[in-house]
């Protein structure tokens, strides 16, 4: 991990609790208490953002003050003496709690937020179970602000969280507060409605029910849920998203424990969007057509014809195209190119490339210790964002970078073909209009890039082929330690390039024994038998086409056979991330009729009478952990829910010479490819689909 | 959205008031000024506040519910304020806004239906000394009783 | 003009001018009166020895809190490479307060000499008059006097030569008597909402735009020249010990001649009520007295005659000397009814930001609404003391105090006038069902 340079750090001494203590000073005293285990509640300070010491909860005794003290404002100093939990202090937070409820609802039986509330909890550890307050409360009606975002004032305590992580977390800033006094209240930025990123940053982080999800609201109560922890699968950024599941169905996603790369950020798509897994229209059985239709079979039947097919068109020397998916896991995909070059015998496979991360690899040959992990972000010196519109297409980077800025005063610089919102902090912002342009505004950045201590460069797909070596040696020519992370758009965008999904790279991008066809060319070659798992390339000309998909795409829709999948929220598995770290799948609910790909290989193999070893996640996995290099992941920290990042290659990668089929696919924030397209979620928002380098903030 | 001339060179001057890339600070006197010549504070007001003042919408609209002399309804012709805090209260400020209220027939923050009068019970104006006051728009009254009150009101109502 | 007939007891310092025949504050009529000598006497001296003579003086800060101005000067940090601004707090909106009014409506130009050493001192070049919106015809006379003093070179680049270059603006506020707080001020000033701000770091060292300000009261900055023309020595030598010269007193409420008066500090209560004041209206009895407008803690009037008015006397008596707003309320004021309107003040003004003076001030409004009207328990006045002392210490700005305080005080003192309130005998259980429905 990198580091910003580090500054003389003088440390203080002091007591907390009768416990001695030392810290660094100038470090709030909330903190050193939370570091000590004192943990001193409070409502509205929030790590990571400004300082409000409005809830007046965090107030604690100290030694010679003549009053409490709000401990999130007070840096530590030498022979401060504190007490956290005094019968002051005690008394204290229990009337503030009891001046909190005087106009608080108190509608807990049905809040969605009972039972995972900050106010409950702290009324039950401090007590003001009893109220004086026998007054009217104020009061005044729910307010829906988007599809996804409800705000009920009356619950709202005035913490600011909201408002800061909209305005400082995302850079939206589209809450503010309105009135003043007992009547003050947080407002939307189009008046009576949002127009944001729909991210549901602030509904995670209300401590009370005041800001409320569209998609969970009055659906159930937090105890009924199982809480399953997995990867979005969504965009490639590789997010945490936690889905609250009852009696096997989704009910939420939200940031839960905070646990994952993300910390606590995640966008709508992890928050709402998991919601095309039960879409109407999601496929529950085999389809196979019959007289021009295509018509519900039996699983036997559909895998004994896929089998049938396969081993027909093998035996008569036929030709295959394999065309794998971009939200399958590592292990599928594997298993898949697997099936492709040893069983099936064909070269013919690809997937659909959003980024040129062989290029870079191949560029930085010999290099080590040259990619950037999403850590990276948050702790670099200084970051050059080049052809992205970061805070639509990679939301989670952009957040990094942001924080980053804020808490460390990193410089970013952009270099996009349009506005980009990173411009209201960066150290720079260029717009270019061609590639060479791109290049030619690079140049003009290089003296400041100069100065830097260190460097994170993160690039679309504007660079690719031959330009990315022109980039890194660009980054060579700074003379200072550049990092890099080549943009691909999908949740295992990265997996699928990683395991070999090309028709000239084997897994490790290993130079493949026969080159194969790409795959724009294989709907175009006639083939006998196409295979598609995962994806949507378009209807070809092949004479016999075999889909694996969750949803009947066009491509599906052409299809001879059509296999219902599970989707990544069903199944096990690792994905790896832009930055490629990998992590792992944990099935949270499973859909009746669907099966996961790598099941479905396994049973056409089977079928087949083929063998290509067995088929389960864990054991594809063992097979990449010794045959893909950087794979060797170690298994403790992805199995507890880490991130581990891979190297696969150190050394020259044989190209094939076809950067123009390394397409992004452009999405934002409320677009996501097929999926995108199935959430209800998603698609309902004001903002949907909306525009890349058009940010008004 | 244009201003009156003189609108207009206020709100250049106070621009220029504040230091390069602080134009925020414009805000709230823009709004009083804005009020003034437009009646309320309206939707066109506010964005057009935040164009001029390079703020985003939401800002204008935070400082609005606010500042309790911001109004997005449009007051009377004449604004009467009585003052019933404490040192108006203790010389017959409460009497004062209570025979306002009944001689307009409108209660706090109401206007008559003429739209010549709205009444509102402010708090403190800093007229303590010379309790109880009254203030009509931007004009003070000082010691006034229910009488200088009548003849007063009476005397704005008639078309001038 | 708004002032009242001088009283022969006053000590005329900051009003001197005001009172002399034709004197209409304009510029000329300021600089005729000897005014603006004290800036060029400033510009000859150091910042260090301007600040000394402050000192000297024993000014403490006239908007209510009563800090040592020459040593909150003494704070700004004059070598920061930032800009440094000047600010002068016109917010005047502490109930019983109509001083600065009285300053800035007669005599502004002394107002713009104050801001101009204080611009002296620490190297300003920049300054704003912040005035309440409710006084917007002061506003108009302060541009006017601004514009005067650019006119006749008291303004703008070079100021007579000196090399000293100093702007001033009037800025308008709108209805917001949290922004007299000077954090929550500067916020204002700055266009946001007027929420205090986390201190320290204080203004003199990160005010306006996060750059080193003198934030002063109008009466503070008005005194400085004064102060220069006097000698810091002869000024404090008006008033007594630790608290020098002159202060603009308010006199509100049952007095038989209310009025502002310019009194030295240490006057004694009794000869400012019954000779200054006029006595109590109609002769009556005083049942209270509030120093300093109505954030301070209620002074009986048994407690209030022996006093005199400065600093350490009426911190020794419980109470604050505040920003010189004096109420007095005669033996025929109802104190519940008083305590609810002062408590409805600082549940209108209280800016939301923290959640003890959020909800205390509105929920003891409404228990005080209760008592007033009649429909209160006994359990009542004790949850209205309680209530106060919950908040007194803990919130996040003044505001808090200043609603407790007077509170307090109020329902200790003057418990009885609350138990003859009471809508039942003070032994019965607040708890029975028909009373629950009758709260509501």
């Amino acid at each position: 991990m990198m580091t910003a340079t580090p500054t003389e750090v003088t440390t203080v001494t002091l007591s907390i609790n009768g416990q001695s203590v030392t810290a660094p000073a100038g470090t709030l005293l909330i903190e050193v208490c939370k570091k000590l285990g004192a943990e001193v509640p409070a409502f509205c300070y929030y790590e990571g953002f400004s300082l409000q010491a409005a809830c007046r909860m965090c107030l604690v005794e100290i030694e010679k003050f003549p009053k409490l003290q709000a401990s999130c404002t007070i840096p530590v100093s030498e022979g401060m003496v504190v007490r956290t939990e005094s019968p002051a202090v005690v008394a204290a937070r229990k009337d503030m709690l009891e001046f909190l409820l005087s106009n608080h609802p108190l509608d807990c039986p049905v809040c969605d937020k009972g039972g995972e509330c900050e106010l409950q909890d702290m009324t039950f550890r401090y007590g003001a179970g009893e109220s004086r307050f026998t007054e009217i409360k104020v009061h005044t009606p729910e307010k829906q602000w988007s599809p996804v975002v409800f705000y009920d004032a009356p619950r709202c305590i005035l913490c600011y969280r909201c408002v800061r992580v909209c305005d400082e977390g995302l850079g939206v800033g589209a809450l503010g507060i309105q009135y003043r006094g007992v009547g003050a209240e947080i407002i939307p930025n189009m008046g009576d409605h949002l127009n944001c990123d729909e991210c549901g940053a602030c509904i995670d982080i209300c401590p009370v029910g005041a800001l409320t999800s569209g998609a969970y609201r009055y659906k159930t109560r937090p105890w009924e849920m199982n809480h399953v922890g997995t990867v979005c699968t969504h965009c490639s950024n590789g997010c945490k998203t936690t889905l609250g599941v009852r009696t096997d169905e989704i009910i939420r996603g939200n940031n839960r424990d905070h646990s994952g790369i993300n910390g606590e950020f995640l966008c709508g798509k992890g928050r709402y969007a998991f919601d095309f897994n039960k879409h109407e229209d999601r496929l529950t059985s085999p389809l196979i057509r019959k007289d021009g239709q295509l018509v519900e079979v039996s699983w036997s039947e559909a895998l004994k014809a896929v089998a049938t097919k396969f081993s027909e068109t093998q035996a008569a020397g036929g030709s295959f195209g394999v065309i794998g998916g971009v939200h399958s896991t590592n292990e599928e995909n594997y298993f898949l190119q697997k099936f492709a070059r040893q069983g099936l015998k064909t070269a013919n496979i690809d997937h659909q490339r959003t980024g040129d991360v062989p290029a870079l690899l191949d560029a930085l040959s010999g290099k080590s210790d040259v990619l950037a992990t999403t850590d990276d972000l948050y702790n670099t010196a200084a970051a050059l964002v080049i052809g992205s519109d970061l805070a639509q297409q990679h939301p989670f980077l952009a957040y990094q970078l942001r924080a980053n800025g804020r808490h460390h005063n990193a410089r970013v610089y952009t270099v996009t073909p349009g506005k980009v919102r990173e411009a209201d902090y960066a150290a720079a912002s260029l717009i270019y209009g061609s590639t060479a342009e791109l290049f030619a505004k690079l140049d003009e950045l290089r003296d400041r890039l100069k100065a830097e201590p260190e460097l994170v460069i993160l690039f679309s797909d504007a660079v690719k082929g031959a330009d990315v070596a022109k980039l890194v040696a660009y980054g060579d020519s700074l003379g200072i330690k550049v990092k890099y992370v080549a943009l691909v758009d999908y949740s295992n965008s990265r997996g699928a390039l990683d395991m070999g999904l090309l028709p000239t790279l084997g897994p490790g991008y290993h130079a493949a024994p026969v080159s194969g066809l790409a795959a724009p060319d294989m709907l175009a070659a006639g083939l006998d038998v196409l295979w598609v798992m995962g994806a949507d390339p378009g209807k070809g000309n092949a004479k016999f086409t075999v889909v694996q998909d969750m949803f009947l795409t066009p491509t599906a829709a052409a299809a001879d056979i059509v296999l219902p999948s599970a989707s990544a929220y069903e199944k096990s598995g690792t994905v790896t991330n832009v930055c490629g770290q990998v992590q792992k799948l944990k099935p949270a609910v499973r859909t009746m009729g669907t099966k996961p790909d790598l099941e479905i290989m396994g049973l056409i193999a089977r079928e087949m009478g083929l063998n290509l070893g067995i088929w389960t996640h864990d054991h594809v996995l063992t097979e990449i952990r010794s045959s893909v290099a950087g794979y060797n992941v170690p298994l403790p920290v992805i199995q507890t829910g880490g991130a581990a990042q891979a190297q696969p290659v150190n050394g020259r990668v044989p190209l094939d010479g076809r950067p123009e089929l390394v397409q992004s696919a452009q999405d934002t924030l409320f677009t996501s490819g097929t999926l995108g397209r199935y959430s209800k979620a998603l698609t309902s928002v004001i903002e949907y689909p909306g525009k890349l380098y058009s940010d008004n903030q | 959205m244009t201003f009156s001339p003189d609108l207009e060179a206020r709100f250049e001057k106070l621009v220029a008031s504040y230091p390069e890339g602080r134009t925020r600070s414009a805000v709230i006197p823009m709004l009083m000024y804005a009020q003034d010549e437009l009646g309320a504070v309206t939707p066109e007001l506010v964005a057009e506040v935040a164009k001029r003042c390079k703020v985003p919408p939401i800002q204008v609209e935070e400082v609005i519910g606010y500042y309790s002399m911001l109004h997005r309804k449009p007051q009377g012709k004449y604004h009467v304020q009585v003052c019933t805090n404490i040192s108006c209260l203790l010389v017959g400020g409460e009497e004062l806004y209570h025979h306002a209220s009944k001689k307009l027939g409108i209660g706090h923050k109401q206007t008559t239906a003429d739209g010549i009068f709205s009444l509102e019970e402010v708090e403190c104006m800093g007229a303590c000394s010379w309790a109880p006051a009254v203030e009509i728009n931007y004009d003070f009254h000082h010691h006034v009783t229910a009488e200088k009150l009548d003849v007063l009101l009476d005397s704005l109502k008639k078309p001038q | 003009m708004l002032f009242n007939e001088p009283h022969p007891l006053e000590t005329r310092v900051l009003t001197k001018r005001m009172h002399e025949p034709g004197y209409n504050g304009t510029v000329e009529a300021y600089e005729r009166y000897g005014g603006y000598k004290q800036f060029l006497k400033a510009v000859e001296m150091t910042p260090d020895d301007i600040i000394g003579e402050v000192k000297t003086s024993n000014l403490r800060g006239r908007g209510g809190a009563g800090f040592p101005t020459g040593m909150k000067w003494g704070f700004v940090p004059r070598q920061s490479p930032k800009p440094k601004y000047i600010v002068v707090n016109g917010d005047e909106s502490e109930p019983g307060t109509c001083k600065d009014r009285v300053l800035i409506e007669n005599d502004p130009h002394l107002l713009i000499e104050g801001c101009l050493i204080a611009a002296r001192v620490v190297g300003a070049e920049r300054g704003y008059v912040y005035i309440r919106g409710e006084y917007r015809y002061l506003i108009d006379i302060m541009e006017r006097a601004i514009d005067e003093a650019y006119r006749a070179g008291w303004l703008g680049k070079n100021i007579k030569g000196t090399g000293i270059n100093f702007d001033l603006r009037a800025h308008s506020g709108a209805g917001a008597y949290e922004c007299g707080e000077e954090s929550a001020l500067l916020e204002s000033l700055e266009g946001k909402r007027g929420n205090p701000r986390i201190r320290p770091p204080f203004p003199a060292v990160a005010g306006l735009y996060a750059s080193p300000t003198v934030l002063n009261n109008v009466e503070t900055f008005a005194a400085v020249p004064s102060i220069l023309e006097m000698g810091g020595k002869a000024w404090a030598d008006l008033g007594i010990e630790k608290a020098g010269g002159t202060k603009l007193t308010c006199l509100t409420g049952h007095f038989n001649k209310p009025g502002v008066y310019e009194l030295t500090l240490g006057f004694p209560v009794e000869k400012m009520i019954n000779e200054v004041g006029g006595g109590v209206r109609g002769g009556r009895k005083m049942k209270a007295f509030i120093p300093g407008g109505s954030s301070c803690p209620v002074l009986t009037g048994d407690e209030a005659w022996p006093l005199n008015m400065d600093y350490d006397s009426m911190a020794k008596a419980g109470s604050m000397l505040g920003s010189g707003g004096v109420i007095l309320m005669d033996e025929t004021t109802d104190m519940v009814k008083a305590a609810l309107r002062i408590m409805h003040f600082y549940a209108h003004e209280s800016c939301g930001w923290c959640i003890p003076c959020r909800e205390g001030t509105a929920w003891l409004k409404k228990l005080l609404t209760r008592l007033d009207a009649g429909s209160g328990s006994a359990r009542d006045i004790d949850l209205v003391g309680d209530l106060a002392k919950n908040m007194l210490g803990r919130t996040f700005c003044p505001l808090g105090d200043a609603a407790a305080l007077p509170t307090m005080s109020i329902v200790k003192k003057f418990r009885h006038e609350f138990e003859a309130k009471l809508s039942r005998p003070v032994s019965v259980p607040v708890t029975s069902p028909d009373q629950l429905v009758s709260l509501g």
